[in-house]
């Protein structure tokens, strides 16, 4: 029952909980307390070294900072300006903080903000779905379009936005680079014929990939009203994220085992048996590592292509704090860079959790 | 006519300077049930001519009959067991030796096959291990799969590359007798490439050696006058085996012996002679 358990935990990547487990259990008490300060209490402390390190610095930042402050109140206005400009510092107002790295409690606290926020503003729609739902049937009936909520979207909202323009993005991906890769992989003439525009394409930065489907796209929603940017984002996405799994599956597909397509010979599978039963299932484990690639490379370029393309999601987020500029808009930044990374690392996890479902040779480490 | 002929047999790999002829002049013909063993040194090119048998090679020039047909690709007719198992690593004993009898019996029902294929993998004692996959078998296991998997296709000829050559002498002798067991069973014509020569002379009526390669050709045949069921302790004392096996050694070693000193290259040595020192130090 509790090794089921544990074999679970192995597999969702949280295997550090297992000495926890078994110290429970009372097995091996001396072996899985080592284990715990291992891999427990070690890495514990190095993420409060981090934060350590962190307050340090934002500390001495802001002694530099407000330094400057007092010394510039003390050259233009005098002795009496410069002991406010202290004491305005030293309460703690708003109006007059130094403005540089946060620290780790200045984050903690917008991250508190940013939850309330979404808070309220979910109450709100939630409010003006009640009010308009009897007029939103009305004006269905009479075949307009319904009412929706246009207000400010929350942190919690953009989180989501990314995540639906990641995966519709990485499905893109799939859709193109899989069925190319395993045809080029399959034949060495188009293999070579291709090979030039792989090799080009695939350095090229997400910028131009977003501007090139911007002028693409733009034209071919000229005569619709509907809001290219998510189309354009994520199908930027998509392109620039490929290449990965493209390169990986023509390369699995070209170098089956030689044993393997001797079987198929001598079992004289025909041409589409031999790719789904022998070729296709012995190139999964690359096709997945591509497409673990491709996934983290989609979610790191599309932050920046929201930033440019001024899509909704954590890109426009981080954006439009910086040139917001308010007090704690800083802090937001942190802890939107916090948000993005442990996505990523959860998107990271979960596509290896998959490919090593997928993968037959189980003991491959990756 | 027999039942399988290579005639005047060449294959060459490589183009150019670079060419090497591995195999030359092979000449070789099988009856309808016999028991064929070919002995040779690794290199020796015996891989290539199981190649050349199943189809899945084509000679350079020469040419390979299988009941008076030349061969031209593979057929179901020859059943191959592959040196190094050739396993799909992903698919279970029973989906592997399925994909086999899928391939051969395209027509039959659902139930046939599944019958079929349970009655092979029966057949070499894999019957608990059926839903295992290949990494979770030991070696011989994995071989049995694999002779499971040539025979299920029901093929009139069965053709083993080493089958037995990565397996611990005592699972190599139980095999042989699995495989001798069928063979006699279905007396389906067998050819067997081996490097062992007691194996040979276990299993086979014929020997035949390969002398090594480049230009790898087929020794004079070595005649197994032994009768069948061998018995493996008491084959040891057997006269005619021992006869049998001293002469296929002897041969073997000859020109093993030949091919060390047999070397075509000379060396060029530099025209010195010895300077008389004698005058200079007196």
């Amino acid at each position: 029952m509790s090794d089921k358990l544990i074999k679970i935990i192995r597999f969702i990547g949280l295997g550090f909980l297992e000495p926890i487990i078994r110290l429970s259990r009372g097995e091996e008490p001396r072996k899985n307390g080592i284990l715990i300060l291992k891999i427990i209490i070690a890495p514990l402390a190095s993420v409060l070294l981090f934060i350590g390190v962190w307050q340090t610095g934002s500390t001495a930042l802001f002694n530099k900072e407000a330094n400057y402050r007092i010394e510039k109140a003390l050259k233009d206005q005098g002795q009496k300006a410069a002991d406010e400009m202290k004491l305005c510092i030293d309460s703690g107002d708003i109006s007059c903080q130094p403005n540089t790295l946060p620290s780790p409690s200045q984050v903690n606290a917008s991250f508190k903000t940013l939850l309330k926020d979404h808070k309220a503003i979910s109450i709100d729609k939630k409010n003006f779905k009640e009010k308009t739902a009897a007029l939103n049937k009305q004006r269905n009936a009479e075949g307009k379009d319904p009412i929706v909520y246009t207000g400010r979207p929350s942190f919690v909202d953009q989180i989501k936005t990314s995540i639906k323009t990641v995966f519709a993005g990485f499905l893109l991906a799939i859709l193109i680079a899989v069925p190319i890769g395993v045809i080029i992989g399959l034949s060495d003439t188009l293999r070579s014929s291709f090979n030039w525009l792989i090799q080009i394409f695939k350095p090229v930065s997400p910028v131009v990939w977003l501007l090139l489907v911007f002028m693409i796209v733009k034209t071919l929603t000229k005569d619709s009203d509907t809001d290219s940017s998510f189309i354009i984002s994520f199908i930027s996405v998509g392109l620039c994220s490929m290449w990965a799994t493209l390169v990986n599956t023509a390369m699995g597909v070209s170098t089956v085992d030689k044993d393997f397509i001797n079987v198929a010979k001598v079992l004289k599978l025909g041409p589409l048996q031999k790719v789904f039963k022998v070729i296709l299932p012995s190139s999964l484990p690359l096709i997945f590592t591509g497409l673990r690639i491709t996934l983290s490379v989609a979610w790191m370029v599309l932050i920046a292509i929201e930033l440019l393309a001024q899509s909704p999601g954590l890109g426009s987020f981080v954006w439009e704090e910086f040139q917001n500029g308010a007090n704690d808009s800083n802090s937001k930044i942190i802890v939107a860079m916090f948000v993005i990374g442990i996505i990523g690392f959860l998107l990271d996890r979960l596509m290896l959790a998959i490919q090593k479902f997928v993968s037959f040779n189980k003991n491959e480490g990756i | 006519m027999a039942y399988l002929e290579l005639n005047s047999i060449n294959k060459t790999y490589g183009q150019g300077a670079n060419a090497i002829e591995v195999l030359s002049n092979i000449n070789l013909s099988i009856e309808e049930g016999e028991f064929v063993a070919i002995v040779g040194f690794t290199g020796s090119g015996k891989t290539t001519l199981v190649n050349l048998i199943n189809g899945l090679l084509a000679p350079t020039s020469g040419e390979v009959l299988f009941k008076n047909n030349p061969v031209e690709g593979t057929s179901h007719e020859r059943g191959v067991i592959f040196q190094n198992y050739s396993l799909l690593p992903w698919l279970s004993v029973y989906q592997n030796v399925e994909m086999a009898v899928r391939a051969a019996f395209p027509n039959e029902n659902r139930s046939f096959r599944d019958n079929h294929i349970k009655n092979y993998i029966d057949m070499v004692s894999l019957t608990s291990a059926i839903h295992k996959r290949p990494k979770e078998l030991s070696g011989g296991m994995r071989q049995r799969v694999a002779v499971a998997r040539a025979l299920a296709m029901d093929p009139e000829m069965i053709i083993m590359d080493e089958p037995l050559g990565a397996l611990d002498a005592l699972t190599r002798g139980n095999l042989q007798d699995e495989i001798l067991n069928i063979w006699n069973k279905n007396k389906r014509t067998a050819l067997l490439i081996t490097n062992d020569v007691d194996e040979g002379i276990y299993m086979a009526d014929r020997i035949i050696p390969l002398r090594p390669g480049p230009n790898a050709t087929l020794g004079p045949e070595f005649k197994i006058n032994i009768d069948r069921p061998r018995d493996k302790i008491t084959l040891n004392d057997n006269a005619e085996f021992k006869k049998t096996r001293n002469n296929i050694i002897e041969y073997l070693m000859d020109i093993g012996n030949e091919r060390m000193t047999d070397s075509d290259i000379s060396y060029q040595l530099p025209d010195l002679e010895p300077k008389d020192l004698r005058w200079e130090f007196k």
